[in-house]
């Protein structure tokens, strides 16, 4: 069945872990798609550059487009301003040509000359400042052509200086400004380029240009205006022939092109920044450089072309702007789309570190979860099979064990007897730490169901000081309990258990400890929170911090007199404890069982306090971890597995308390624990207090006894086992005060006096015995009181001393326990009461034979081995069995009326199962028992009984609590776990069947 | 043979077949409620339990070799093997009952003939052991000396 449930666990493990992998398919959105990261940065790279590229497109366009406009706007300027100007000298000319019309032609004589012409125009050259010089060439007919040459007194010469040869006309250089004289009596025809000029200008009758050329005088590029004169005025809309007709004479000068662009852009802002050309266009194809450099530097890719108009319509001119410098690299534009591009990057970058990141994160957290989830696999699997094993090893050692008790009852000689018994010593130690393997496997399996009985709490902790009472005896330890009048006398939980931790913590400090003392206290827990006060929690584990040391002399108010870990537990908090309580009578228990009757919890304090070794503060916090010593060394000297105090703190916990410890190496250590415990119910108390109440014999009531003992908290330890018996209790610190109180006639008549040996050490020097002297006389009326000496250990010598010194009467050895004082008491009292003599539980065979002598009982088991061994057992008590093979069966059988007095049943049964047939017995039960208050007592026989009520024991192999609850909650009254061992079968037994023929004899 | 000797036989194979794991605590139990008035009890009880257990054998084997196997029965077979077993303390049997009924839980056929063939087995050698062990010891009963059986209470 174990087996069975052990595979249950390890399904539900399995399912857990899966269950938790479950969890994993969880996956976020960043994990699903981290395929995709590295070509997402890549895109995310490739989309920054993209928009980058694309700004610093835009920008540098918007430049480019700016850089266009301010070139344009500057041309454009220029060609105005170029124009404007040409434009007023040609006005100018124009002027000058009506001058020379109106004073030459119109006024006969001429009112021209050379001269006056002469002074004229250089007087008005700042109004033509764009010519370097005018002049007037007449038109002059091949007919007039010797008339002009006598009149004028010159030859016309072409332009190579030579006499002109014969022509139809010529126009030779009549009047002329200064720097022009090299150009007298030049025939202006005799150039082809002048003779057209000239045909073109008297035929448009407006002024007209060259192609530009070198001029004479400068070697600038310049071109020719040239400008007609007509003798008459003409018509506004005159025809050709007409104007050709009227035409006199023509005006003409050079432009310097070159050095009128110079100036005007010199006189412009900006004229560094930009080349300025100026073509001639008449001929499309074949443009004519009039100004600028015909090299073709500075930046080509951009141009700006002006239109020109200079007043002729058959040349076009045409400026040409272009940059000096190619346009500088847009450096504004490239850092912003540079730095938006790291922007972007460092951006993508981030993201993308992130979103590793958290991949790799989400990724050890699975790999974590799933960790962990093994590690709790295996620390379940750990615990299983530390259960399995346990529980395995557990078999073959019982049959060892067995095999040794068999060979112990044999014939053996002294000394294999003493190595059978070794062995079989050694193999129960090994059965407790297995035991205590499985506990603790147990309680990590979360499978100990802790027990819910009534039981005495100082009973059994009289019987544990008793365990250890032999250890503390030899090693001369003081090993005492104190249990406050508050505590009730029973308490509601696990005996077994609190049993155990109170075991390991006394067996721990009976190991540590060399010298001094071992003291457990247990009081009510509310009471001494509340009076533990900050000031003290500040010296816990707190190292060397004194105060602790109350009294001068270096002794300690403790137990000892030694040093105690835990200054909480000095004398000064201890007296508090016992004032506060009173030490009153046992009745006083009662009464706050009764007044505290409300509340159905009681947590108790324990404190087991010792002077050993302590523990040292590096392994402080490992104490309660399991298979955890202080150092590895311990084990080597004390031995022990280091598992106790695990499995005390989990037990401590189930009891929903909590376990501490204060600990100073080379002082002492002092471990306590709270444990909450039900109260019983008032009502049910009495009945216990009757039937389970301590073996404690109550003849001592009303016994009056003085302790003699300077310690105080020793002496309080020896009245609370006193006030257990009943005896009244005084106390004084030496024989001294005891004697001169008796004398004083004091009322108190002690029966007793308790002397600590301690006292009477240093009491018999001081003439010891010639005060007890004193003393005897004084109780004249009654018995003298007799004289116990307590004693932790006492050699032979001073037991005869003490003898000899007036204790005749006994020494009582330490640990003290209420039980042994009793026994002691009764000793020294010889009380005539022998009652007691055989209280304690009888056991052997003899006994199980007559326990059930003539019952009648009924065996439920359809199985036909089962209900055998079943019946032989129970026939070994001396019942009368009769089996029935199913639950059917057995209903029949218990038809009311039937003669059984006790039904076992077994629970896993085909059919009818034992709950079932249980609760169906119960029916017929209750419904007998209506019958008979109805019709009073007619069924003979159990007419006596108040009920029916056959006890029935459930029998079965499984030995899990539940299966007990649910016994009890169909109707059983027991419980026998299957196969039948006979201890236990007499111990379920003996509940129902011992205070039978007790009360009935 | 002596009948000093044939009872330390008898004592030593009881412990060989406590070592195997044959028979545990629960025989012992078993021959402590033996006495005066009850002589047989031992053989009795054992003798039953054969007869149970072969005919819980045969039952099993042939639940099992049914085409569609009602392993509720065969677990409850199994249950009343395990319950016999454990009763005379043959812990052998039980150990593998109780392997046998995880295999039922699970309804691992396999498994199961396995643990049938394993409960078989250890079966044939508790009968085997058993009955040297009765023989054993009547032939000291028939040599007229006294089982030291009785002398196994601890």
């Amino acid at each position: 069945m174990g087996l069975k449930t052990r595979k249950n666990h390890c399904h539900s493990v399995a399912l857990k872990v899966n269950e938790q992998m479950g969890t994993k398919i969880g996956y976020t959105f960043i994990q699903s798609n981290r395929a995709w990261l590295p070509k997402a940065l890549v895109l995310w790279i490739m989309g920054m550059a993209f928009i980058s590229m694309s700004i610093y497109r835009g920008m540098d366009e918007e430049n480019k487009i700016r850089r266009k406009e301010v070139l344009g706007s500057m041309c454009d300027q220029r060609a105005r301003m170029l124009q404007d100007q040409f434009n007023v000298t040609v006005n100018h000319v124009h002027a000058l040509t009506i001058l020379v019309s109106t004073f030459h032609y119109f006024k006969n004589p001429s009112a021209l000359d050379q001269d006056t012409f002469a002074e004229y125009t250089t007087r008005t050259a700042f109004e033509r400042p764009l010519l370097s010089g005018v002049a007037y060439a007449p038109r002059v007919v091949d007919a007039q052509r010797e008339q002009f040459e006598r009149q004028h007194g010159m030859t016309i010469t072409t332009m190579k200086s030579e006499p002109s040869p014969i022509r139809d006309e010529y126009a030779p250089v009549m009047f002329y400004q200064e720097p022009m004289s090299h150009v007298k009596s030049l025939d202006m025809m005799s150039g082809e380029e002048d003779r057209e000029n000239i045909l073109r200008a008297r035929a448009t009758g407006k002024a007209v240009l060259t192609r530009p050329f070198r001029l004479l005088g400068s070697h600038h590029l310049g071109v020719v205006l040239t400008f007609p004169v007509y003798k008459s005025k003409l018509p506004p809309r005159s025809t050709v022939e007409e104007r050709i007709k009227a035409t006199a004479g023509y005006i003409g000068g050079p432009f310097d092109v070159e050095s009128l662009v110079e100036n005007l852009l010199g006189q412009l802002a900006g004229n560094q920044a930009i080349l300025v050309n100026v073509y001639d266009m008449t001929n499309a194809s074949d443009p004519l450089i009039m100004y600028g450099d015909q090299n073709q530097d500075g930046d080509m890719s951009l141009l700006h072309e002006s239109e020109l108009d200079f007043g002729d319509s058959f040349r076009k001119h045409k400026m040409i702007c272009r940059y000096h410098q190619k346009a500088s690299t847009p450096w504004t534009a490239l850092t912003t789309a540079f730095f938006l591009f790291v922007i972007g990057l460092l951006v993508g970058y981030i993201l993308y570190g992130a979103a590793i990141h958290i991949v790799k994160v989400e990724d050890d957290f699975h790999k974590m979860q799933e960790l962990k989830v093994r590690a709790e696999a295996a620390d379940v699997a750990k615990s299983q099979f530390l259960a399995t094993v346990s529980h395995e090893i557990r078999t073959p050692m019982n049959g060892i064990l067995g095999m040794l008790a068999l060979l112990l009852d044999t014939d053996l000689s002294s000394t294999q007897r003493d190595y059978a018994q070794t062995a079989q010593i050694c193999g129960k130690a090994l059965i407790a730490l297995i035991n205590e393997v499985l506990d603790r496997a147990k309680i990590e399996a979360r499978k100990l169901e802790l027990e819910a009985v009534l039981f005495n709490l100082r009973a059994i902790l009289d019987d544990v000081l008793s365990l250890f009472s032999e250890k503390s005896r030899n090693k001369g330890i003081e090993l005492a309990v104190f249990v406050s009048d508050k505590v009730p006398e029973f308490v509601l939980g696990d005996p077994g258990r609190f049993r155990q931790i109170i075991t390991n913590l006394v067996g721990n400090s009976v190991k540590f400890t060399e010298r001094g003392h071992i003291f457990v206290k247990v009081h009510l827990a509310e009471r001494t929170m509340v009076k533990t006060d900050a000031k003290d929690e500040t010296l816990l584990n707190g190292g060397t911090e004194e105060g602790v040391c109350r009294s001068g002399t270096g002794q300690f108010n403790t137990l000892s007199g030694l040093e105690a870990a835990d200054g909480r537990n000095s004398w000064d908090k201890f007296k508090h404890l016992i004032d506060a309580e009173g030490f009153q009578s046992n009745a006083s228990i009662i009464n706050m069982m009764a007044s505290n009757g409300g509340s159905e919890d009681v947590t108790l304090m324990v404190c087991v306090e010792d002077t050993g070794i302590g523990i040292p503060l590096s392994a402080q916090e490992r104490v309660f971890m399991p298979f955890m010593q202080a150092d590895s060394s311990t084990s080597r000297h004390y031995g022990g597995t280091g598992i106790g105090l695990s499995i005390s703190k989990c037990l401590v916990e189930l009891m929903r308390g909590q376990i501490s410890f204060v600990s100073r190496p080379q002082v002492g250590s002092t471990f306590s624990f709270t444990a909450v415990f039900g109260k019983c119910k008032e009502y049910v108390f009495e009945d216990i207090k009757q039937s389970k109440s301590e073996d404690l014999p109550p003849g001592f009531k009303g016994l009056k006894a003085v302790v003699v003992d300077e310690k105080p908290v020793r002496a309080a330890v020896t009245q609370y086992h006193l006030n257990r018996l009943g005896i009244m209790v005084k106390m004084s610190s030496s024989i001294k005060d005891a004697s001169s109180t008796a004398k004083n006639g004091d009322k108190f008549q002690p029966d007793i006096i308790l002397v600590e040996k301690d006292c009477w050490i240093s009491g018999e020097d001081s003439g010891f015995n010639a005060q007890l002297l004193d003393w005897k006389p004084n109780g004249h009326v009654f018995k003298l009181p007799k004289l116990i000496l307590l004693a932790t250990n006492i050699s032979k010598d001073e037991c005869d001393k003490a003898k000899a010194g007036g204790f005749a009467d006994t020494v009582i050895m330490k640990p003290l326990r209420a039980s042994m004082i009793a026994a002691c008491l009764q000793q020294v009292l010889s009380t005539e009461n022998k009652r007691q003599a055989g209280r304690g539980v009888p056991n052997g065979s003899s006994f199980h034979q007559g326990l059930l002598r003539g019952k009648k009982i009924l065996v439920v088991d359809d199985n036909g081995v089962n209900r055998m061994v079943a019946a032989g057992a129970l026939k070994k008590f001396g019942a009368t069995v009769e089996c029935a093979a199913s639950a059917k069966a057995a209903l029949d059988k218990l038809q009311s009326p039937h003669c059984f007095d006790a039904c076992f049943m077994d629970i896993q049964m085909p059919e009818m199962d034992g709950f079932e047939a249980t609760r169906r017995i119960r029916q017929m039960e209750s419904k007998a028992n209506e019958q008979m208050m109805n019709g009073g007592s007619s069924v003979d026989g159990t007419a006596k009984r108040d009920e029916l009520h056959l006890p029935i024991l459930a029998m079965t192999a499984d030995v899990i609590h539940a299966t007990f609850d649910e016994c009890l909650k169909c109707g059983m009254d027991g419980y026998v776990s299957k196969p039948f061992e006979e201890e236990n079968l007499y111990r379920e037994l003996a509940k129902f069947f011992k205070s039978k023929p007790l009360s009935g004899a | 043979m002596e009948v000093g000797q044939m009872q330390r036989r008898l004592l030593e194979y009881t412990k060989s077949l406590f070592m195997e794991g044959v028979l545990d605590n629960q025989f012992l139990q078993l021959q402590q409620l033996q006495d005066e008035s009850n002589p047989d009890f031992v053989a009795e009880v054992v003798s039953l339990f054969f007869a149970d257990s072969e005919r819980l054998l045969n039952d099993l084997t042939r639940a099992l070799d049914q085409p569609t196997i009602d392993f509720k029965m065969v677990d409850s077979h199994v249950h009343q093997l395990k319950g016999s077993s454990s009763s005379i303390g043959a812990e052998r049997i039980k150990n593998a009952c109780v392997a046998f009924r995880n295999f039922c839980e699970e309804q691992n056929i396999e498994g199961c003939m396995s643990c049938l063939q394993q409960v078989k087995q250890e079966y044939c050698l508790v009968k085997n052991k058993l009955e040297t062990l009765f023989r054993m010891e009547q032939q000291i009963v028939a040599a007229g000396g006294s089982i030291p059986m009785m002398e196994l209470s601890f």
